[in-house]
C-alpha cells in the first residue's frame, strides 16, 4: 500500500496536520509567529549543510532549526524586543541558505522542493522520519502539557506552582524544530508556520478548552492537508500551496461562525 | 521558622538597580501588604521571594516544601487562548469537581464554572484567581495588586473574604497593593518599599468617625485603614505624597 505515492503523501501531510496542530496552538498563544518564521527559514540553510555533506536532509534542517531555534529563544529570554530581531534572523537565515545551496558544485538542487514543498515525493524514509518525528512532538507536549498550559497564562504563577518556565520555553523550542524538519518536505519552508498558525486561529473560535482547540486544530489541519492534496490532483495545482489555501478557506470559514460561548 | 526570608537582597533588571538591601521575612498566619509608588521595584520584589528572579546578591530562602498559592495581576489571555473556569481552576493540578463546586461558593462566585476566563468581570475575574490559589491549600497566599480594578466598596469585601480565609485556614498572606494610604485593615505589618524598605509599621484601623466615612464611602465595614508613612528621608523623584487630604479629594 505504501507503495502508492499518492497514500505515502496523505500519510505525510497527517503526520504533519498531528503535530503541528497542537503545537500551533501554543504559537498562537504566545505569539511566536516570528520566531517559527525565523526557525523554519533557517532550515534551508540546513538543506544545503545537509547536501554539501551529503547526510539526510531531515537530519541537516533538524540540526540547523534546532541551533536558530535555540539562539532566538535565548535572545527572548532575555527580554529584548523581538519583532524586528526576529524579522531580520527569519530573512537573513532564508537569504544566506539560499546562496549556499547555490555555492554546491555539482548537485542540481530544485530549491523549490524545500520552498514549497514536495509532498508527492515523499519516500517511504522520509515517511518513517515524518512520523517518528511527529510521535516525539506530541509526547512531548502531552507529557507536559498541564506545566505548558500554567507557563503560557503566566511566569510567577507557574513558579509559585514549582514549574520551571525556562524548560517549558526549552521544549516547545526542540518541539518547534523538529516540527519544521517534518514539514519541510510536505509543505516547504515558507509555509510551515502557516501549517502551525491557521488550523490552530481557525479552531480558536469553536473551542471552549485549550485541549479542545488543539484536538479542533489536528482535524482542520487533517482535512486541509488530504483535501488540499486531493486538489493539487484534480486541478493541477502545487501540493503545499494548495494544503495552506485551503486551511485557509478553513479559517475564513470558522471565523464567519458565531463564537461559542 | 519564616516561610519566607531575604537578608540584603539585591536584585537587577535590565543593568539598573530594582531592589537595594532589601530585608524581609513573613512569618506563618501574618498577614504583610507592600505598598509603594510605581516603579519602586514592588513587583520585583514578588518575583525574587517567589524565585523568578535572582537577586545579584543576599539571598532568598524559602521553607522547605512551601506551599504557595499565587494570584497573578493579570493573565495572558486576551481571547487568544479558550479557557473555561473549571478547567482553569485545575492548572496546573487537577482538582475534582467537588472541590471546584465548594470553593467557588467560598469566594462567593458559585456556579460559574462553564464560563470563559475573558468574559468575566473584574470582580469575578479576581475571585476565579484567589479560588485557584488556595486550592492548593497553601501556606503562604502572595497577591499581586490583587484590588486593581475594584472600586472601593469591591476593594473592602475582597480584604473581608482574605481576612475570612485568614480565620479559615491560618494561611499567611503578602499582599502587593498600589494604593499608598488605604490598606487592609487586617494586615499586621505595612512595608513601604521604594527600591530599599522606607518604612513599615502598622495600618491606623478607620474609626466611625464621619470623616473617615465619607472618605471610604459606606458599606466597607471597616476592612480598610489608612497607613501612616515616617519616612526620615527623601526620594529625589518622590511622586506620592503623604497628604492625606489630599487623597481624600481623589477617592
Amino acid at each position: 500500500m505504501l507503495d502508492d505515492f499518492l497514500v505515502r503523501a496523505a500519510l505525510a501531510g497527517l503526520g504533519v496536520a498531528v503535530a503541528a496542530g497542537p503545537l500551533g496552538c501554543f504559537v498562537v498563544w504566545r505569539r511566536m509567529a516570528y520566531f517559527g518564521e525565523a526557525t523554519s527559514h533557517a532550515a534551508i540553510l540546513g538543506v544545503a549543510l545537509a547536501l554539501a555533506f551529503s547526510t539526510s536532509i531531515f537530519v541537516g534542517t533538524l540540526a540547523v532549526a534546532l541551533v536558530m531555534a535555540m539562539v532566538v529563544s535565548a535572545l527572548a529570554g532575555r527580554g529584548l524586543t523581538m519583532d524586528t530581531a526576529l524579522g531580520v534572523l527569519a530573512h537573513a537565515a532564508l537569504a544566506v541558505g539560499l546562496i549556499a545551496v547555490s555555492f554546491l558544485q555539482g548537485v542540481r538542487v530544485d530549491v523549490t522542493a524545500y520552498l514549497f514543498g514536495d509532498i508527492l515525493a515523499v519516500s517511504r524514509a522520509d515517511l518513517g522520519f515524518i512520523w517518528g518525528g511527529a510521535a516525539v512532538v506530541l509526547i512531548l507536549l502531552a507529557s507536559r502539557w498541564s506545566a505548558l498550559l500554567t507557563s503560557t497564562l503566566n511566569d510567577e504563577l507557574a513558579h509559585a506552582s514549582g514549574i520551571d518556565t525556562g524548560r517549558e520555553r526549552l521544549v516547545l523550542t526542540v518541539a518547534l524544530a523538529l516540527v519544521v524538519a517534518v514539514a519541510i518536505k510536505v509543505v516547504g519552508a515558507l509555509l510551515i508556520v502557516a501549517m502551525l498558525i491557521i488550523p490552530a486561529a481557525a479552531a480558536r473560535g469553536q473551542s471552549r478548552t485549550p485541549e479542545g482547540m488543539a484536538i479542533l486544530a489536528v482535524i482542520i489541519g487533517a482535512l486541509s492537508a488530504l483535501g488540499g492534496l486531493g486538489a493539487s490532483l484534480r486541478f493541477d495545482t502545487p501540493a503545499g500551496p494548495s494544503i495552506v489555501a485551503l486551511a485557509a478557506l478553513f479559517f475564513a470559514v470558522m471565523f464567519a461562525l458565531p463564537k461559542r460561548a | 521558622m519564616s516561610l519566607i526570608s531575604a537578608s540584603k537582597m539585591s536584585v537587577c533588571f535590565g543593568g539598573v538597580t530594582v531592589l537595594r538591601d532589601v530585608d524581609f521575612t513573613i512569618e506563618p498566619g501574618e498577614i504583610v501588604t507592600v505598598v509603594g509608588p510605581n516603579g519602586s521595584g514592588k513587583s520585583t520584589l514578588l518575583r525574587a521571594l517567589l524565585g523568578v528572579t535572582r537577586p545579584v546578591s543576599g539571598k532568598v530562602t524559602q521553607q522547605p516544601g512551601l506551599v504557595i498559592g499565587y494570584m497573578p495581576q493579570r493573565l495572558t489571555l486576551d481571547g487568544r487562548m479558550p479557557m473555561t473556569v473549571r478547567r482553569f481552576l485545575s492548572l496546573p493540578t487537577r482538582h475534582s469537581d467537588a472541590e471546584v463546586t465548594k470553593i467557588l461558593a467560598k469566594v462567593g462566585v458559585p456556579g460559574i464554572e462553564r464560563q470563559q476566563m475573558d468574559t468575566l468581570s473584574g470582580g469575578q475575574f479576581q475571585r476565579v484567581l484567589l479560588a485557584r490559589a488556595l486550592l492548593v491549600k497553601p501556606q503562604i497566599l502572595i497577591m499581586d495588586e490583587p484590588t486593581q480594578g475594584l472600586d472601593q466598596p469591591g476593594t473592602a469585601a475582597f480584604y473581608k473574604l482574605i481576612e475570612e480565609v485568614r480565620q479559615d485556614t491560618g494561611c499567611a498572606i503578602l499582599m502587593v497593593s498600589h494604593d499608598l494610604h488605604v490598606v487592609m485593615s487586617a494586615s499586621d505589618r505595612v512595608i513601604c518599599l521604594n527600591g530599599h524598605v522606607c518604612c513599615q509599621g502598622t495600618p491606623t484601623v478607620v474609626s466611625n468617625a464621619p470623616e473617615y466615612r465619607a472618605l471610604f464611602g459606606h458599606g466597607t465595614g471597616g476592612a480598610l485603614a489608612l497607613y501612616q508613612h515616617e519616612h526620615d528621608h527623601e526620594h529625589d523623584q518622590c511622586d506620592h505624597d503623604h497628604d492625606h487630604a489630599e487623597h481624600a479629594h481623589a477617592g
